[in-house]
């Protein structure tokens, strides 16, 4: 355990190689991607939330608040297609996991603006529905809590596979009151048949309006997964060096006990529940960008005139994103039944896909 | 012959065979008791889920998008109320992710009244199942068909529910499914579990069964006449042949009787040249009244081909009540029977024109 303050001193000329939290560290160019990954994260959901209000798109919901931990997650995610590799089952606000992951800003602001060129949902989902079959991300729904009942399968497939890929799951902290998040333990857990489901909650204290401690009456969620034998841990979502380190040790056991593991983090909510309920700032919550902003300047990681180019190069790239898409095609009537059916030999009525009802 | 669940069985057999069933599960599905209906016994990829509907479906989901092909049970289609959020997801998956992932999942469920069930082991689900865009709804009334059905059931790569007519579940087939062994005691002796302390070192010895697909969206007319077209499936199925004989022998009245095997898709092209034959129309399930399936059907008949019509077009449903009650009174009351189907048959083909 460290002890002695661990930044440079006031003698050090050249930046330190590295930052704490607590007895946690990263190496200096982690800390800085992250925080690139951060911002344009923060820049995009800013931008994509003044979308919903100037009429260039509809609804608007998100993650500002849970950059830092979300980054960590796409970022130690294995990305690739099959069982091989890791699977991801998201909620709502995880821009943070797909542009760690490595998404253009441009793909999420197609999805915005419900273009014909969105390829996750060709403009008809909400924003944040991802789906992409070649990085395993499983489609978003925004039925609450249902990605948890999925998520053994897709780890079920991974176990029986030999490999160490890895099923993720996360959703919200009031989600966990459905039967599904309990349906995940039990299903991750089956004596003998465990499976590699690292079981993630992103705890903001509501649900929309609800405040969590009206309705919990446990401490904290984790211990959930105690009478199942998952083990897990609580951190702070707002710190990306602490969110690392549990997401990797997370990672490990899932990748080499093939069981499940679970976590906690505790987030902000900085726009509140989504664009119905307004989506302004809010004034009282931590902001984990400012934050990891405040540790790069006072340990010396970052001056503030790096700071704010990664500020300007994510405004401009997501400006470039917004100005573009505004000259893709938008879905027309022809496009009402795509891909409703996958090709099939079996099927006399729709051997290609859906065409309206039977002819 | 074999029994419609046998043929299930045999069906599945040779999914794991030859069409790369990689699942097959549910509650009680794996040994010992293969199913409370006997329809997964001796499988090499059935086993015991938690007793977890959701858990069920969304697992057979997550093995689907994850290359696998599953083949869930819901143990009655009176329990499927509960995942009916997902059934809706498992079936717009594709369309709201673009056409990424296919859903290659069988979900098989028994389904309608008939055996004294009570009112949580006799709904009908296709009035809900039909509604699910994106799925694809069968129900077979034969063994034969079973067969054929759930092969292409496991072979489509989108999610098919079976609906399997729980009353006929033990009934013989008339037509042999290709590679089953003449004898039905032997097909019993080969892969019916051995009841007592005998079932836990038994293996099924299983027939050379073949390929047989039923193509979705193809019905079968299994009477042909020209007084009336009755469209039915499942449970009804048979009440509406056994009448149309009957009526032929004892009135000289003859129906087209189409078993529409597949819900959806459904055969319209059967259905509507039956019509524009016959100019009558007659639709039968054993359904609740108010939004049925057969209420499409109608629906399309009465917006398409009114003016070919003859007489009324009609449906003969269940009541429209909250549960089928045990004593055999409310049953045979709420759901249409033999004599009830003689009727509307009668009055479909003979109403003046
Ligand atoms: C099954 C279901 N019920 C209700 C809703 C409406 N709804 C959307 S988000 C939400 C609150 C979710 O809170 P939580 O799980 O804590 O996630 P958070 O939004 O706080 O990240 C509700 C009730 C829904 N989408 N799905």
């Amino acid at each position: 355990m460290p002890t002695a303050f661990r930044g440079p001193t006031a003698a050090t000329l050249a930046p330190p190689a590295e930052l704490w939290s607590r007895d946690e560290m990263l190496p200096a160019a982690r800390c800085r991607e992250l925080h690139r990954l951060m911002v344009r994260c923060r820049r995009l959901e800013e931008r994509c939330i003044k979308m919903s209000k100037s009429g260039e798109a509809y609804f608007w919901v998100g993650g500002p608040g849970e950059e830092a931990f979300n980054t960590c997650l796409g970022m130690q995610l294995r990305r690739g297609e099959g069982p091989a590799y890791d699977y991801v089952h998201l909620h709502y606000r995880n821009p943070g996991v797909l542009l760690g992951m490595g998404m253009p800003v441009l793909d999420h602001v197609r999805q915005m603006a419900m273009t014909l060129t969105d390829p996750h949902s060709m403009g008809r989902n909400f924003v944040c529905h991802y789906s992409k079959r070649d990085w395993n991300v499983i489609p978003v729904t925004s039925v609450i809590e249902v990605q948890y009942v999925m998520a053994p399968g897709t780890a079920l497939m991974q176990k029986r596979s030999g490999g160490d890929g890895v099923t993720a799951v996360i959703g919200g902290d009031a989600g966990t009151h459905e039967g599904d998040f309990a349906s995940c333990m039990i299903w991750s857990s089956r004596p003998g048949f465990e499976l590699p489901v690292l079981i993630l909650v992103t705890n903001n204290g509501w649900g929309i309006s609800t405040a969590s401690e009206t309705q919990h009456a446990e401490k904290s969620i984790v211990d959930r997964g105690k009478a199942f034998g998952i083990p897990g841990e609580v951190v702070d979502g707002n710190d990306p060096i602490a969110s690392w380190h549990a997401l990797s040790r997370g990672f490990r056991h899932c990748r080499t006990r093939r069981k499940p593991y679970m976590i906690e983090a505790r987030v902000s909510r900085l726009h509140g529940h989504s664009s119905s309920s307004g989506a302004a700032r809010v004034p009282d919550e931590d902001d984990c960008v400012a934050m990891f902003e405040k540790k790069l300047l006072d340990r010396e990681l970052m001056t503030k005139e790096e700071i704010e180019r990664v500020h300007t190069e994510a405004i401009n790239e997501i400006e470039e994103a917004v100005r573009q898409v505004h000259t893709e095609p938008r879905p027309t009537a022809a496009d009402v039944y795509t891909h409703t059916y996958a090709p099939s030999p079996v099927d006399s009525v729709y051997p290609e896909d859906y065409t309206g009802l039977p002819a | 012959m074999a029994t419609l669940v046998q043929a299930v069985r045999l069906a599945l057999h040779y999914g794991e065979e030859h069409l790369g069933v990689t699942d097959v599960f549910g509650e009680d599905v794996g040994p010992p008791l293969g199913g409370v209906f006997t329809a997964t016994q001796g499988l090499k990829t059935a086993w015991n889920s938690p007793l977890d509907e959701r858990g069920i479906i969304g697992t057979a989901m997550g093995i689907a998008y994850a290359g696998g092909r599953p083949v869930c049970e819901i143990q009655f289609c009176d329990y499927g109320f509960n995942i009916i959020d997902l059934m809706k997801v498992a079936g717009n998956q594709r369309w709201s992710g673009a056409g990424q992932f296919p859903m290659p999942i069988v979900l098989m469920t028994p389904s309608g009244s008939g055996i004294r069930g009570s009112l949580y082991h006799s709904h009908s689900f296709e009035g809900w199942a039909t509604r699910l865009a994106g799925w694809k709804i069968v129900m077979p009334s034969t063994a034969l068909d079973a067969y054929g059905l759930m092969l292409s059931a496991i072979l489509d790569p989108n999610p098919v529910m079976v609906l399997l007519p729980k009353a006929l579940l033990r009934v013989r087939g008339e037509q042999q499914i290709p590679g089953e062994p003449e004898n039905e005691d032997e097909l019993k002796e080969m892969i019916d579990a051995p009841v007592g302390a005998a079932r836990a070192a038994w293996t099924p010895k299983w027939p050379d069964v073949k390929p047989y697909f039923v193509p979705l969206g193809q019905g079968n007319r299994v009477r042909e006449g020209t007084h009336a077209t009755v469209v039915s499936y499942g449970r009804m199925l048979p009440l509406c042949t056994q009448a149309a004989d009957q009526l032929a022998a004892e009135q000289g009245l003859t129906f087209d009787v189409i078993d529409l095997r597949s819900l959806f898709p459904y055969d319209w092209p059967l259905i509507r040249d039956s019509i524009l034959k016959t100019g009558r129309f007659l639709v039968v399930n054993e359904d609740t009244e108010v939004t049925n399936f057969g209420e499409h059907l109608l629906r399309r008949v009465i917006e398409e081909l009114f003016y070919d019509l003859i007489a009324k077009p009609r449906v003969l449903f269940g009541k429209h009540v909250p549960g089928i009650g045990l004593n055999q009174a409310y049953e045979t009351n709420e759901v249409p029977q033999l004599a009830d189907v003689l009727v509307a048959m009668r009055d479909a083909a003979t109403e003046a024109a």
